[in-house]
Order: C-alpha cells, then sequence, then structure tokens
C-alpha cells in the first residue's frame, strides 16, 4: 500500500507513528493528502487527542450539583447562584515559554482568557503556576524574567487582573520550564454558550486577528514532544500575542453573545482552524465546511494547509444564523476586529476544506477528531529516588546569613528557608501584575491565603488557589497528588471559602516511558480519591506531557486550580496575624516530616517516599476553619506548607510587622524530634491566630487545636528543646524579601 | 451631576471609574468616536491601554473625535479628571504639562502609595479643586508613570500651584521629577494623576480616599 516508512517520511516528520498514518489510510479508505495529513498529525498529537492521558482521565469525578458546564467545554463553569456562574480552567504553555518565555507566557495568558470568555463568560482573574531550574542559573532567570514580562504585558494591557500564583524554584525544570495560566470569569447563565456547532446551514464566522504564519504545527512540533538541543530553531512556532487585539474580541464577542446573536463560540488555540471547527463539528455531530480562500491573511501566498494549522492568536470561531451575519459582522466594526463569513454548517459528518470552491481536504469528523487511538500506558515504578540530590545548605546559609553564621544553628536554617526562591515572598513578581483593575480584589496577593473577588452580581464572594509542589510529587506521585489538592483546600478555608470546583494542568513527562507513566497513572489516582472523598467536582484541564530534556523527566507536577464561594468577601481572613496580645494555635490533623521538605532538598537528603494524607481528617479541620474564620472567631489563618511551621510563623509575623513567642512541646509530645515540629512538611496544618478562648473552642468533631504561644514582640520566638530559636523580624524579613536582588542578578 | 467617561477600544478601568462616579451622581461612557458630550457635567478619561499603547501611552488617543470634544469641554472650563493612561492621554492632547516616561525600574509596578495633597492658591478667576490635605492612600499601577518635564518648568509648576499630589518620600513608583504624581493645568479645571482613585472608593478593595478626588473634581464644575 505505502512505500516503507523512513524517518523523513510526511507522517514521521508530523509526529505520527507508521501504525496510527496506517489508520488514517484506513479510514479514509485512501492516502492521506498533503492539507489532510496536516490536520490528522496534529488533532492527533497528544496535545490535541490525550491520547495517553484520556483513559486515566475517566477516573475523575465531574458531577456535582453546582457544575453548570463540566470537561469537554472551552473551560468549566460552576454556580454561584443569582442565575450567574463562574467560569475557570488552568492551561499549560510549557514548551513555547521554554523557547521564548515572554511570548510563550503572554500567549498562554491570551489563550486561557479566550477559552473563558468562549462561554460568554467576562474574565475577572488570572492566576499563574511557574516552575523554573535554581535562580543561581542564568537560564533560569532569564526565563522567570521573561515570563513574568509576559505574563504583565498581555494581563495588565488587557485589563485581567492577576491574582495570585505561585512559583517554584527546582532543578528538574531546568530544561523545561512549566508556565500554567488560570482564568476564571463570571457569566450570566443565559448568556452562556457551548463550543458544539448546530443548525444546518448556518454561517460559520471567523473574528479578529487575520491568520499568519506564526504557529505553525505548535501543538505536535512543541507541544507533543521532548524539548532538545536547537530549540531554538523552533521560534517560529511559538505565537506573538497582541492583548489589544484580544482586549477588542473579548468585548465583541461578550456583545454579540448578550445580544443572543451566537449559536456556539470556540476560540482558536492550539491547531488553529483545524481543532476549532472539527471540534466544534465533533461536539454538534455535524460537518463543517470552510473555503480558506475567504480567511483573511498577513500573507496572501499562504498554502491551504497552512491556513488551517496557523496558531495566529486571537482569534474565535462562532456559528451564526444566516439571518443574524449582518448584525454580527456590524458589531465587531463597531470594535475594530475583524469578521468573516469562512464556511457553513453541513449535514454530512465531514470536515470539508475548500479553496475559491475545489475541495483541497475531505475527512470524516469522526476519524479527524474522535478517531485516534487512545494508548493504555505501560507504567513501572522506579527503585527510589531518581532526580538528583545536593547538599547547598551551607552555601545557602552563607548567602541568606552572613558567611560567619553556623550552619548548624536552627536560626541559619530558618533564615536559609526564607530565603529560598521557592519559600521567599513573591512580591517582587506580583508587583509587576495589575492585581485590582475590575473593583472585585477583596484581598491582594500575599495578603491571604487565597485571592478572594466579590462577585456582586450573586451578592457573593469567591476565593481561588492554585497549588502543586512538584517535589514532593515526585517523592509520591500519589500522596504528592492528593495533598496539592488539600492545599487548595486549606487555602480556600483559610479565606473562609467553601469549595466549588477544581480544574487541574497535568504536566509530566515523556508518557511512553515507564516512570513517567508511572507517577502520571499514580498522579490522576491521587487527584480522583481526593476530589472525591472532598466531594469537589473536576470541571475542566489540561495535559501536558513530554516534558523532559536530555536530562530526563520534571519532577511530576499536576498543578490544581479551586475555586470556592463565600458569602461576603470582607469575612476573608488575613494570613498575616492581626493584633499583638492574640493566641497562636496550631489546627488539624498536622504530622510534620521531613520527607520531601524543603530543608530536606537544602541538604540534598530528598528520596522516594512521603507519608499519605488523612483525607478525612483535613476535610474536618476545613469545615472547622472555614466556619471560624466566617464567625469571626478565627482572626488570621494561614496553612503550614513549604519550610514547615517555621517558615509559616515566620510569614505570619513578618507580613504582620508582629513578632510571636510560641513554644512547640506539643508537637514534641507528638512524637515529633525538635527539627520535624520546626521545618518539617505535610498536610492538615493551620496557622490561627485570634482570642485564645475562640480558638480553644475550635476543637471538637475528631478537630484538636493545640495553643502554640502568642502574638508579641519584633522577634520570631521558637521554643524547641535544643533546636529553640530567636530571629528578630528585621533580620527573617530581609531574608523572606530577597527574591527580587536574587531574581536581578545579572543587573536586569 | 452627570460624569462622562470616556471608552477608548484597549480602556481597561472605565468600567471602575463609571461605578467610582456613580457614587457621586450619574455617569455614562462616551464611546471614543463620539463628537458630542451631551450635557455632562464633568469628563473622566480613565485608565488602560488606548489603542494597544504600543506607540506611546496616549499617543494615538489623542486624535480621537471624543478627545477634541473634551479639548472644547476644558476650554470652556469644563472639569477634567485624567487618570493613569487618561493622565498620558491629557498630556498628549496638551491639555496638561508635561510627559509621563517608561517607570525608572522598566518594569510595571503595582502597589498602594501614600499621596500628599498640595496645598495651593488657584490663579485669580481660575476655578480649581478643593482637597482636605491630608494624605491619601491610593494604588498606583502602571509601566509609563515617571513624570517628567524640563526643570523650568517645574518650576514655574511649582510657582504656579500646578502640582497636585506628590509621592511621600519613600514611596515614589517610578522615579517621577520631584516625587510628583499629579498635575493641575494653569486655570485649575484639568487634573490628571498616575494613581488610581476609582481604585480606592470601596474599604472591601483596601481604601476610600479616592472619593476625595471625584468629589474635589465634582466641586470644580462651573
Amino acid at each position: 500500500m505505502t512505500a516503507p516508512a523512513t524517518d523523513s517520511s510526511p507522517h514521521r516528520e508530523l509526529g505520527l507513528t507508521d501504525a496510527e498514518y496506517d489508520l488514517i489510510v484506513e479510514k479514509l479508505g485512501r492516502e492521506p493528502n498533503g492539507v489532510e495529513l496536516a490536520m490528522f498529525s496534529l488533532l492527533w498529537s497528544e496535545h490535541c487527542a490525550y491520547k495517553h492521558s484520556r483513559k486515566l482521565l475517566r477516573r475523575l469525578p465531574t458531577e456535582g450539583e453546582r457544575v453548570v458546564m463540566g470537561p469537554g467545554e472551552n473551560a468549566g463553569a460552576v454556580d454561584v447562584g443569582e442565575g450567574y456562574a463562574i467560569a475557570f480552567k488552568v492551561e499549560s504553555h510549557n514548551h513555547p515559554s521554554a523557547v521564548e518565555p515572554f511570548q510563550g507566557a503572554a500567549t498562554g495568558v491570551g489563550g486561557i482568557l479566550r477559552d473563558v470568555f468562549a462561554l460568554g463568560a467576562r474574565p475577572i482573574a488570572i492566576l499563574d503556576s511557574l516552575r523554573f531550574g535554581e535562580l543561581d542559573s542564568v537560564r533560569s532567570r532569564h526565563l522567570l524574567d521573561g515570563a513574568v514580562r509576559g505574563i504583565g504585558h498581555y494581563g495588565n494591557s488587557i485589563g485581567v487582573p492577576t491574582v495570585g500564583g505561585e512559583i517554584y524554584f527546582e532543578e528538574p525544570y531546568e530544561h523545561n520550564c512549566l508556565v500554567n495560566a488560570m482564568c476564571v470569569g463570571v457569566a450570566r447563565q443565559s448568556e452562556m454558550v457551548r463550543a458544539a456547532a448546530a443548525g444546518v446551514g448556518n454561517a460559520v464566522v471567523l473574528m479578529g486577528a487575520s491568520t499568519g504564519r506564526d504557529g505553525i504545527g505548535g501543538a505536535s512540533v512543541l507541544a507533543s514532544a521532548e524539548l532538545g538541543d536547537g530549540d531554538h530553531a523552533k521560534r517560529p512556532t511559538v505565537q506573538i500575542g497582541d492583548p489589544f487585539e484580544e482586549s477588542k474580541l473579548l468585548e465583541c464577542c461578550l456583545e454579540l453573545l448578550a445580544k443572543g446573536l451566537l449559536v456556539s463560540l470556540q476560540d482558536l488555540g492550539a491547531a488553529g482552524l483545524t481543532s476549532s471547527a472539527g471540534e466544534m463539528a465533533s461536539a454538534g455531530r455535524v460537518g463543517i465546511e470552510i473555503d480558506v480562500a475567504r480567511v483573511p491573511l498577513r500573507e496572501a501566498d499562504m498554502e491551504p494547509f497552512e491556513i488551517m494549522v496557523s496558531e495566529s492568536q486571537e482569534r474565535m470561531l462562532g456559528v451564526v444564523k444566516p439571518a443574524r451575519v449582518a448584525e454580527v459582522i456590524a458589531v465587531c466594526e463597531k470594535w475594530q476586529t475583524g469578521a468573516a463569513e469562512i464556511g457553513t454548517v453541513t449535514d454530512n459528518g465531514l470536515v470539508r476544506v475548500l479553496r475559491d470552491g475545489e475541495v483541497v481536504g475531505e475527512m470524516p469528523v469522526e476519524a479527524l477528531v474522535d478517531g485516534c487511538p487512545l494508548y493504555d500506558l505501560e507504567p513501572a515504578e522506579p527503585e527510589g529516588w531518581i532526580y538528583g540530590n545536593e547538599d547547598v545548605l551551607a552555601a545557602r546559609v552563607a548567602a541568606a546569613a552572613g558567611a560567619d553564621a553556623d550552619p548548624a544553628a536552627p536560626e541559619s536554617a530558618l533564615l536559609a528557608l526564607l530565603a529560598s526562591p521557592s519559600v521567599a515572598s513573591k512580591r517582587w513578581a506580583f508587583e509587576q501584575y495589575d492585581s485590582i483593575v475590575g473593583s472585585r480584589t477583596a484581598r491582594r496577593p500575599e495578603s491571604a491565603d487565597a485571592a478572594v473577588l466579590a462577585i456582586p452580581e450573586a451578592d457573593s464572594a469567591i476565593a481561588i488557589s492554585i497549588d502543586g509542589n512538584g517535589r514532593r510529587v515526585a517523592c509520591d506521585p500519589y500522596s504528592g497528588t492528593v495533598e496539592a489538592v488539600l492545599e487548595c483546600a486549606q487555602n480556600l478555608a483559610c479565606a473562609g471559602a467553601e469549595p466549588l470546583g477544581l480544574t487541574n494542568c497535568l504536566n509530566f513527562g515523556n508518557p511512553e516511558k515507564p516512570v513517567p507513566a508511572w507517577q502520571l497513572d499514580r498522579s490522576v489516582q491521587g487527584l480522583a480519591d481526593a476530589c472525591e472523598a472532598l466531594g469537589v467536582p473536576v470541571v475542566g484541564g489540561n495535559v501536558s506531557l513530554y516534558n523532559e530534556g536530555s536530562e530526563g523527566p520534571i519532577y511530576p507536577t499536576p498543578v490544581v486550580g479551586m475555586v470556592g464561594e463565600l458569602p461576603d468577601p470582607n469575612l476573608a481572613a488575613p494570613s498575616g496575624f492581626a493584633r499583638e496580645g492574640d493566641a497562636i494555635a496550631l489546627l488539624g490533623p498536622f504530622e510534620p516530616s521531613l520527607q520531601g521538605s524543603e530543608l530536606a532538598k537544602l541538604r540534598g537528603e530528598l528520596d522516594a517516599g512521603l507519608s499519605q494524607p488523612d483525607v478525612a481528617a483535613v476535610a474536618r479541620a476545613c469545615a472547622t476553619v472555614r466556619e471560624g474564620v466566617r464567625s469571626g472567631k478565627i482572626a488570621s489563618a494561614h496553612d503550614v506548607s513549604d519550610g514547615g511551621l517555621a517558615c509559616a510563623l515566620a510569614e505570619c509575623a513578618i507580613g504582620a510587622g508582629l513578632g510571636c513567642q510560641v513554644d512547640l512541646q506539643h508537637l514534641r509530645e507528638r512524637g515529633c524530634s525538635p527539627e520535624e515540629a520546626l521545618f518539617g512538611e505535610g498536610s492538615g496544618g493551620f496557622l490561627l491566630s485570634g482570642e485564645r478562648e475562640k480558638l480553644e473552642a475550635l476543637a471538637g468533631d475528631g478537630v484538636e487545636v493545640l495553643l502554640l504561644g502568642k502574638v508579641s514582640g519584633d522577634a520570631i520566638e521558637v521554643a524547641a528543646g535544643d533546636r529553640s530559636l530567636s530571629l528578630g523580624l528585621d533580620v527573617a524579613g530581609s531574608a523572606w524579601r530577597s527574591l527580587g536582588p536574587q531574581a536581578e542578578a545579572d543587573g536586569a | 451631576m452627570l460624569w462622562g467617561v470616556v471608552q477608548f477600544p484597549g480602556s481597561c478601568d472605565e468600567r471602575d471609574a463609571l461605578h467610582a462616579c456613580e457614587l457621586s451622581g450619574e455617569a455614562r461612557l462616551i464611546w471614543h468616536e463620539e463628537r458630542d458630550l451631551g450635557g455632562i457635567d464633568a469628563v473622566v478619561v480613565p485608565g488602560g491601554f488606548s489603542y494597544g499603547d504600543y506607540l506611546r501611552a496616549g499617543a494615538i488617543a489623542r486624535f480621537s473625535p471624543a478627545m477634541e470634544a473634551v479639548t472644547e469641554f476644558a476650554a470652556a472650563g469644563g472639569p477634567v479628571l485624567g487618570i493613569c493612561n487618561g493622565f498620558q492621554v491629557l498630556c498628549e492632547t496638551g491639555l496638561l504639562p508635561g510627559a509621563l516616561l517608561v517607570n525608572e525600574g522598566l518594569r510595571f509596578a503595582c502597589r498602594q502609595v501614600e499621596l500628599l495633597v498640595e496645598r495651593f492658591s488657584p490663579p485669580a478667576g481660575g476655578k480649581s479643586f478643593n482637597l482636605a490635605g491630608e494624605p491619601l492612600s491610593i494604588p498606583a499601577k502602571h509601566g509609563e508613570g515617571r513624570y517628567w518635564a524640563p526643570e523650568e518648568m517645574l518650576d514655574a509648576l511649582e510657582a504656579n500651584g500646578q502640582v497636585a499630589f506628590r509621592y511621600a518620600p519613600g514611596q515614589n513608583p517610578n522615579g517621577s521629577a520631584r516625587d510628583i504624581a499629579g498635575v493641575r493645568n494653569e486655570a485649575g479645571n484639568v487634573l490628571g494623576l498616575m494613581p488610581h482613585p476609582e481604585h480606592a472608593v470601596d474599604a472591601m478593595t483596601g481604601s476610600t480616599d479616592g472619593l476625595q478626588i471625584f468629589d474635589a473634581v465634582a466641586g470644580a464644575r462651573v
């Protein structure tokens, strides 16, 4: 049938296996032509077809009373009452950001915004989850700087506040950084639309920017293969963002939806017109016909396949009743954004590509969109710790506390931890983002454990958190992922919010290799079990595989974004201590361990294994804290996370400018060593402050409250046996605020 | 009191400004192509990235029909408040002196700042904004907010009492000359500032000090 395939065979160059190519030939009953092969290669890529992950994702719970839209739509959405819904989704733009961080991150933000307004929701918040190599690497500083500028460039210009996020620095991300962006929007449910094309004979209208050669092959070339040397040659596959164009397109689409002029709407992301047209047709069980000659182009001589696969940004595809096309075009003209009728909805079940009426490609929708084979993974658990270990504690102590400091002193360890870029304040980054536009931001970054936004439309408020500590997932993919879900739930509880739904981005290595396959399998199971136990539905998400370079895979990094509701934004508790003299308590099933901790990392003592959190007990603690915050019994609330209780205490104290005097004797009675009590990590710990009697009254229903001490003075004083420490707030504060100088070490 | 808030393609804070105006009267958006302001009492030129601001902040917006109308409105003594990008637009239009350059640190900066309100005596016959003089806590967020003018012009502005706001010592986020955060025109009816008073009108979002600026502008109408 075909000549023997070689590495230069077109399908292999486009990332398809020989077996996949043979299957395409079988489904078409003939060899695909160039246009068809290009389109198949994209829709059958991992990025679009989820061929290595779809079977696993079926484990996730996706249903709940509050779910308005679930997986399969442009974004998920949950009910917040009064006829309004909150739409949200997180998505990766890892490989483009590794090649060109500014545009990669900028267009990552642009893409996730389109996913949200495609539903008819006005974007009201952006959060970002970023991972880079260690900050002493020039390359990591370059990527961090570019990604932060890119996020700011897009989000600030389009007028959507960036209200939260997280950044971790770990060696395994050195050659494959992660840039995940989450967008949250608010929609009147009556104005929301789905992505399914409907109505045979309806017009297909392409809106927004014209189509150019940028981003050709992004989904298959960049997103579905490992990064390697010579990736600078892939720079043309990275798209260029234009937030002004998107700002007009956003307002235009929302006006079109408010006027009821669109039957359905879909954004053009990875694989451009090919995926948006194909997926709209598939979801609506119809056919679609597109004439590429009607697509407004930046370069006149583009080939049909280039037009179909271009990933030019700031474009949306709408289905419109023929009688309303003129009105749609008039609204687009008002917003000075492009609009062209490029095709029609048909009843023949085909994606048909024309050029000036002549057929240049014709494929059954079923084969193109849903025909890609789904693969079973072949997971194998590795023996022990497969990533590096380096003892940098002495060097980090010298950098943070001075060359004379004793590396063995607990004060030195605390300073090194506070100055560790993953733990240090991220103010340097978030001050580069507009966090307040829209007048909804009730808690700005770092003032509370979760971002809090007012939803006056529904007389309500939401809290949002995004989390995922890849190092701990590397120690144990199952427990580490459970912890990521619990950390989000704990952050929401600190804000007084109850979870409504969850989105996730699964960033993993090559799923065709046994170890990343095992990590992915165990992580998805952890995600499913934690969501099930907490009763939080997964309403959408994204998978990013092949995140590895020549040095091996990244830490397995499931990034979890959670949205919750609270009755009044003013109720959210601050993270930092509120008043001199308040009592300080530890609430919840916190069993600190040095396994997988920040301190173990600095000492080069990482190893496989992590104890499994008691999800039910953490859920009870979350409920207690949530109610305590809402009723005002808790004056401040912060979850115990990276760097353990000592870092949590320091963060609460530095943020408020109030010192503390605590004794960790109670934890030591639970069997912790002094060091575990100070720096051990694990789920379930809430560090609270408030009036002593009110905090004590929180105990009960299986929830334990340990009184640790009080808010007092201008130092962090912790009694922990032979590891007791005392550190002035000014000294601790300057270590914690050292991210900027570290990030700008090149004088940037 | 009827406020008009100009909306350009790429405006970001126009709905926030509209909301703030509605706390002291009625308000409507003015689309950038409108040439007739239709009986409004005061104009706000809001923040954002008008026309993308890819050329130079405010450089294109100044040519819009709405800004022609605003220029006539100001010439007739109507109160005009320019915030952030609106301040940049007013400087580009020539309604306010000076220019806004890229921040000294070359990065966008979003933070709460303390503003010192300058006391001044308006020129005879000129209208003026009346502010109490207490420091105001208001957020600033911009990448091109470094106020600049030639030294002689800065001296003249200070002599005329045209410096309206300064950043409190140590709080200048952008390297503005003489810590200037906002200026008036000579007549006193046009005011521009980089910080965002429309984001300081509700304790829920951090401060209510911005209300004083809207009240002062409302008080300066003909």
